[in-house]
């Protein structure tokens, strides 16, 4: 009933904090007003989350200060700021797979309190908020979507009045991520204030009143992003306009190099995803994409690729027309196919091994390894060849894996295995993890191998970079594959669709009408 | 029937240092913490047992003596693996041998001494046929042992302390993340483990064979590793194992006793021989274990 | 510099033990000249020395091996007792006066004996990891127990000497079934020198062979083994059945070497001893030697605390427990990621 304004729920000034190698946050300013959702804009590496880590209590900062609610404060730990009424959703869930949804969400509680209890007030808020829990079914019964929900709920039920949400939407078709926004202008109607950090322009600009935009530790600049364009934030993210893409050039389909007829196979462990009737055909000259959120089949279905599971029946996967599904990861190699795993530490690299030490890993025949024994001048020749082409940052062939950046060691695979010269090349998250310009010149490679005629198949979560590099696109949902649509013609919005599943199975020329039901349809994410 | 009565009894008495000692190796992997050095901690715990209840003429005292030298070494290891992040198999394998070499340094003085222990007969339940020789007249550590069994029940299924114990085992991360402090519960998780497994050494040393000899411990730290995998984590079972592999120690006299023909010394191979059978039948099925193992077990904590 | 940690860990050991015999109410130094001096004062002192080293190295080498793969064979005291016993046997056989064959060729015969009685006694804890997924440590334990109380049945039983009192003991080997000395006059036999080839032939393994390379790949990165189509399950036959190989024939070596019978015990624990030689030698087969001679020198050592200053033998154990304790203490970047349970074999 007053008119005096209220004090800005969180004001941060000068904060200031150094690593040993880098400065991760420089002079940084921020304020964020109750009830406000803002937007904390910035590449991988721009220092938004040791910021948020300042925020939360896991860090210390060097210097700056910290306002809460007008009052100066300082957060030692997470339980003061857990006590001021911050609330954090990590981008890597904080749960326990083995326990049901009550006793995570307990475990995040600070007092001791009654389980049966605890059990209504999730179903209540679950329902209040549109974020449906069964509070006792068992957390790796449940898929990521609603693992976030848990997340969500734990964070909602400590009635915070700031809520620090880390890329929340990697993990979330568009459909789902259309629902959680609702549910996050509801929270912010009700007076909490929520700190919404991504690298996603356009969500940004849907949801979000204010963005603080950073860039290299510093702070690049505060904005109203609704008038902004997605060319200004870029700019004031990455210093530039975003890429202007080449028109891709029209190709004619070549030759068929890789075929999936069929693919069925069941799960190998209890988390796994079962593959059914999997189909794809992959032809020289052509990027092909498979989107999708994580955990719907790709590990599965590139463990069937690569060899690693060789459970399928030999004609379900054929390689230039020979049947490879139970071949393991090195006759598909003789056969001209290289491939780039997800996981660059410990699958795609040997962390504590030097980069001549990790050639071998995919060149283990002559002129690398002759009569059994290593012939240790050619690769250490072959590591200093890649780190020269592919502009790899590295102390020399001799350097150890680990002791490369993200981008640079992803540059470094991504070399080992274009320089084999593959006929077929497959490739999980190119870019996941890596910095702007790794990024783009791993693409431009890859640009590059389809105009010399290789079939490339591209699994990723980024429909951004799906649409900037493929000629056509699949989806993969629930062990399911979609059938492919060329990228000229798809819309986000009828991927996201997709990635529930919900494509054209039978023919059936309705689409329209199915497509408005299944508008009905996203409770499940 | 009274040499049945008498095979129960002596296959509770054989079990019991079992079951105390895999209950607190429970406790450790329940946190995620695998301390191999059960058998090291149990041949200290026999010896300084024996030798504080030698001369102080109180067993009480050698089981006091016993589970401080079980945390002592359990303190150890943990001081290692915790603070300064060592590898936990390599750790516990060093604490074994560690274990073995100081018992049999401290042990070289008592060689051949021996004590006596009465054992406590529970008044009226005693006298009862059969069962009062077989489950009422047992020394005062074996009715210890069945509370401690509940106690732990109790504690990992009914308390908030459990959960957590228990959240910590399945990912250290994220109670670290949630703000509890990982290591100092592990901490005492490790201690308390140490304490289990030093009454159970104390036990063999002083009431099961009266006597110090070397080998008496004889594997049984290795058979209570194995008995908490067998038992799938679970405190009840642990009680069920400890019986079962008590039983089987037994049988081996028993065999031996009524004149079968089979050398003494391919029976004494049956606890080893079971304990084998019994990894091979758990460890099957790779599913299983990973839906009921601690998650985190046995790999180093390192927070951010 | 990797070889920093075990020095500096050697050098608190010998702190801790001066402590610990000024606890005892011995000279401290006088400890330590009777711990470490004597051993290597004279010619035949040295000698003994280099024979201890024999066995703790040659199943070290194969140790090493085996946790580069990341497989963790606790039970090499078994595999060397397993080949012990088949060593024995062979030469028991042949050792009846009716000279089938020369003793050269018997011998060969025993040592190969060894080798494959060390090699299908690791195979057992092999074939359960394969198809059981059973624990490698706890199996490879259990068989060692199994292994010791196997020697005891076979000294009161099929190998005992029927002249020999009843004595849990099998007969003398005749002097030509004995392994031949290297330097007559010494207890050094060939032995040692099949020790130092092995290391040789083992360096090359490990450094330069691809094979080598695919173990030690399985053992730091098993993921990135799978990408690059390592199979595990080789990798586990093969380290075991080499480890299981080379503990065997340390068996053979001392039975028909030092022993020269078959005796209810054939090890004073050098099975355990040489887990921690490999530990200290870094995996390395070069190490290894340097970490044998480090734990031979402390066999020796307790024994002449004992005879020189009436302290228990057993502190030899004791010495040993500190040394792999400080060890990892030193040196806690130890990478080697060592799993509880088996992941299923691909």
């Amino acid at each position: 009933m007053s008119d005096t304004p209220l004090p800005p729920r969180l004001e941060l000034s000068g904060i200031c904090k150094s690593y040993p190698a880098v400065v991760a946050n420089d002079h940084v300013s921020l304020t964020v007003a109750p009830g406000e959702i803002h937007a904390v804009l910035g590449e991988n590496g721009a220092g938004k989350s040791t910021l948020m880590k300042i925020i939360f209590g896991a860090v210390k900062p060097d210097a700056g200060s910290v306002r809460w609610n007008g009052a100066d404060v300082h957060i030692a730990n997470p339980q003061d700021a857990r006590k001021l009424g911050i609330a954090m959703v990590f981008q890597h869930f904080s749960l326990f797979d083995t326990l049901t949804v009550t006793e995570n969400i307990a475990l995040g509680l600070a007092a001791d309190v009654n389980m049966a209890e605890l059990a209504e007030q999730i179903r209540q808020t679950g329902k209040n908020y549109g974020l449906d829990l069964e509070p006792h079914r068992h957390v790796h019964t449940l898929s990521v979507g609603e693992r976030q929900r848990v997340e969500i709920v734990r964070a909602l039920l400590t009635r915070p009045q700031l809520l620090i949400l880390d890329e929340p939407t990697s993990v979330l078709t568009p459909q789902a991520v259309q629902k959680l926004f609702v549910t996050l202008r509801q929270i912010s109607a009700e007076g909490c204030s929520i700190l919404y950090i991504s690298h996603k322009l356009d969500e940004i600009r849907e949801l979000c009143h204010s963005a603080t935009v950073m860039r290299g530790g510093k702070v690049t600049g505060h904005c109203d992003p609704a008038q902004e364009t997605a060319a200004s934030l870029s700019r004031l993210m990455i210093g530039a306009e975003p890429e202007q893409e080449a028109a891709a050039k029209p190709h004619a389909p070549g030759e068929l190099r890789l075929q999936i007829r069929q693919l069925r196979l069941p799960r190998a462990h209890a988390f796994a995803t079962p593959l059914d009737g999997i189909s794809l055909e992959l032809f020289s000259g052509e990027i092909v994409g498979i989107a999708g959120v994580s955990g719907n089949g790709q590990q599965e279905l590139l463990a069937a690729l690569s060899g690693e599971d060789r459970r399928c029946k030999p004609g379900m996967i054929t390689l230039k027309g020979k049947a490879v599904g139970h071949l393991g990861p090195n006759a598909r190699r003789a056969l001209g196919q290289s491939l780039v795993p997800e996981e660059r530490l410990g699958r795609g690299a040997v962390p504590e091994m030097s980069l001549t030490d990790n050639m071998l890993l995919s060149h283990q025949r002559a002129p690398f390894v002759v009569n059994g024994m290593i012939q240790f001048k050619h690769a250490i020749q072959a590591a200093s060849d890649i780190i020269g082409r592919f502009r790899v940052k590295a102390s020399g062939p001799a350097a150890l894996a680990k002791s490369l950046s993200g981008g640079n060691l992803q540059k470094f695979i991504v070399g080992r295995e274009i320089v084999r010269n593959p006929d077929v090349f497959v490739v999980a998250q190119p870019t996941w993890g890596v910095d702007v310009g790794a990024a783009a010149q791993i693409h431009h490679e890859i640009r590059l191998l389809k105009e010399a005629g290789c079939a490339v198949l591209v699994i990723s979560e980024e429909l951004d970079e799906l649409f900037d590099l493929c000629d056509r696109l699949h989806v993969i949902a629930k062990g399911h594959l979609s059938p492919s649509i060329s990228s000229r013609d798809a819309t986000r919005e009828q991927i996201g669709l997709w990635m529930s599943g919900l494509w054209d199975k039978d023919g059936d020329q309705d689409a329209a009408r199915g497509q408005a039901n299944a508008a009905g349809e996203l409770a499940s994410a | 029937m009274e040499n049945l009565a008498a095979l129960v009894a002596a296959s509770i008495n054989s079990g019991t240092p079992l079951l105390i000692a895999a209950l607190g190796l429970l406790i450790n992997e329940r946190a995620g913490v695998l301390n191999l050095g059960a058998e090291g901690m149990m041949l200290v715990a026999a010896i300084a047992g024996f030798a504080v209840g030698y001369h102080t003429h109180s067993p009480l005292l050698g089981f006091v003596a016993g589970a401080v030298a079980g945390m002592l070494m359990s303190s150890l290891f943990a001081w290692l693996t915790l603070v300064l992040a060592t590898n936990q198999v390599a750790t516990g394998l060093a604490l074994s041998i560690f274990g073995a070499g100081l018992s049999a340094f401290m042990g070289q003085s008592f060689v051949g001494m021996s004590l006596t222990t009465r054992p406590t007969a529970i008044p009226y339940l005693a006298d009862l046929p059969f069962v009062g020789v077989a489950l009422f007249s047992h020394h005062w550590i074996v009715y210890f042992s069945l509370l401690l069994c509940a106690a732990i029940i109790w504690f990992l299924y009914r308390t908030r302390a459990g959960l957590v114990l228990r959240s910590i085992g399945e990912s250290p991360e994220s109670a670290h993340a949630l703000g509890y402090p990982v290591r100092s519960i592990r901490f005492a998780a490790l201690l308390f483990g140490g304490a289990c497994c030093g009454v159970a050494g104390a036990y063999l040393s002083l009431v099961y064979t009266p006597m110090w000899v070397e080998g008496l411990v004889a594997g049984r730290g290795w058979i209570a590793l194995a008995l908490t995998t067998f038992a799938t984590w679970r405190p009840a079972r642990v009680l069920l194992g400890a019986l079962l592999f008590g039983s089987v120690t037994i049988l081996q006299f028993h065999f031996q006793a009524i004149g079968i023909a089979i050398p003494s010394q391919i029976l004494s191979m049956l606890p080893y021989v079971a304990t084998i059978v019994v990894l091979v039948l758990i460890s099957r099925n790779p599913d299983w274990i990973r839906l009921n193992m601690p998650a985190s077990l046995g790999k180093p904590f390192r927070p951010g | 510099m990797a070889y920093f940690s075990p020095l500096l860990a050697l050098a608190l050991t010998l702190f801790f033990g001066a402590l610990l015999f000024l606890a005892l109410g011995k000279n401290p130094l006088t400890g330590l000249q009777v711990f470490l001096l004597e051993p290597v004062k004279s010619r035949a002192a040295i000698s003994e020395l280099l024979l201890k080293t024999t066995p703790l190295v040659l199943t070290a080498l194969g140790l090493s091996v085996c946790y580069r793969a990341n497989v963790w064979n606790i039970g090499a005291e078994g595999q060397l007792i397993a080949g012990g016993i088949a060593a024995g046997s062979t030469i028991l056989m042949f050792d009846n006066g009716a000279h089938l064959l020369s003793g050269g060729m018997v011998l060969v015969l025993a040592s190969l004996a060894g080798v494959v009685g060390g090699a299908l006694w690791a195979s057992i804890t092999a074939l359960l990891r394969d198809r059981f997924n059973a624990n490698e440590i706890l199996v490879s334990l259990m068989l060692t127990y199994i292994a010791q109380l196997l020697l005891m049945y076979m000294v009161n039983g099929p190998l005992k000497d029927p002249h020999g009192m009843n004595f849990p003991q099998s007969r003398v080997f005749s002097p030509e079934f004995l392994l031949p000395m290297l330097v007559p006059g010494s207890r050094l036999h060939v032995g040692f020198a099949v020790m130092l080839v092995a290391t040789a032939v083992m360096t090359v393994f490990v450094y330069r062979s691809f094979a080598g390379y695919r173990l030690t790949v399985g053992g730091l990165a098993p993921l990135a083994a799978r990408y690059a189509g390592f199979s595990s399950r080789r990798a586990l036959w093969t380290s075991l059945l080499i480890s299981g190989g080379f503990a065997g024939i340390a068996g053979a070596f001392e039975v028909s070497g030092p022993i020269g019978q078959v005796l209810p015990s054939i090890s004073p624990g050098y099975g355990f001893a040489a887990i921690i030689v490999a530990f200290v030698g870094r995996l390395n087969p070069i190490g290894t030697i340097f970490g044998g001679l480090i734990l031979s020198l402390f066999y020796l050592g307790g024994e002449m605390a004992q005879s020189r200053l009436g302290l228990p033998s057993a502190i030899t154990g004791l010495f040993q427990g500190m040394l792999l304790f400080l060890l990892l203490a030193c040196d806690t970047l130890i990478n080697y990621r060592l799993r509880w349970v088996a992941q299923p074999q691909s």
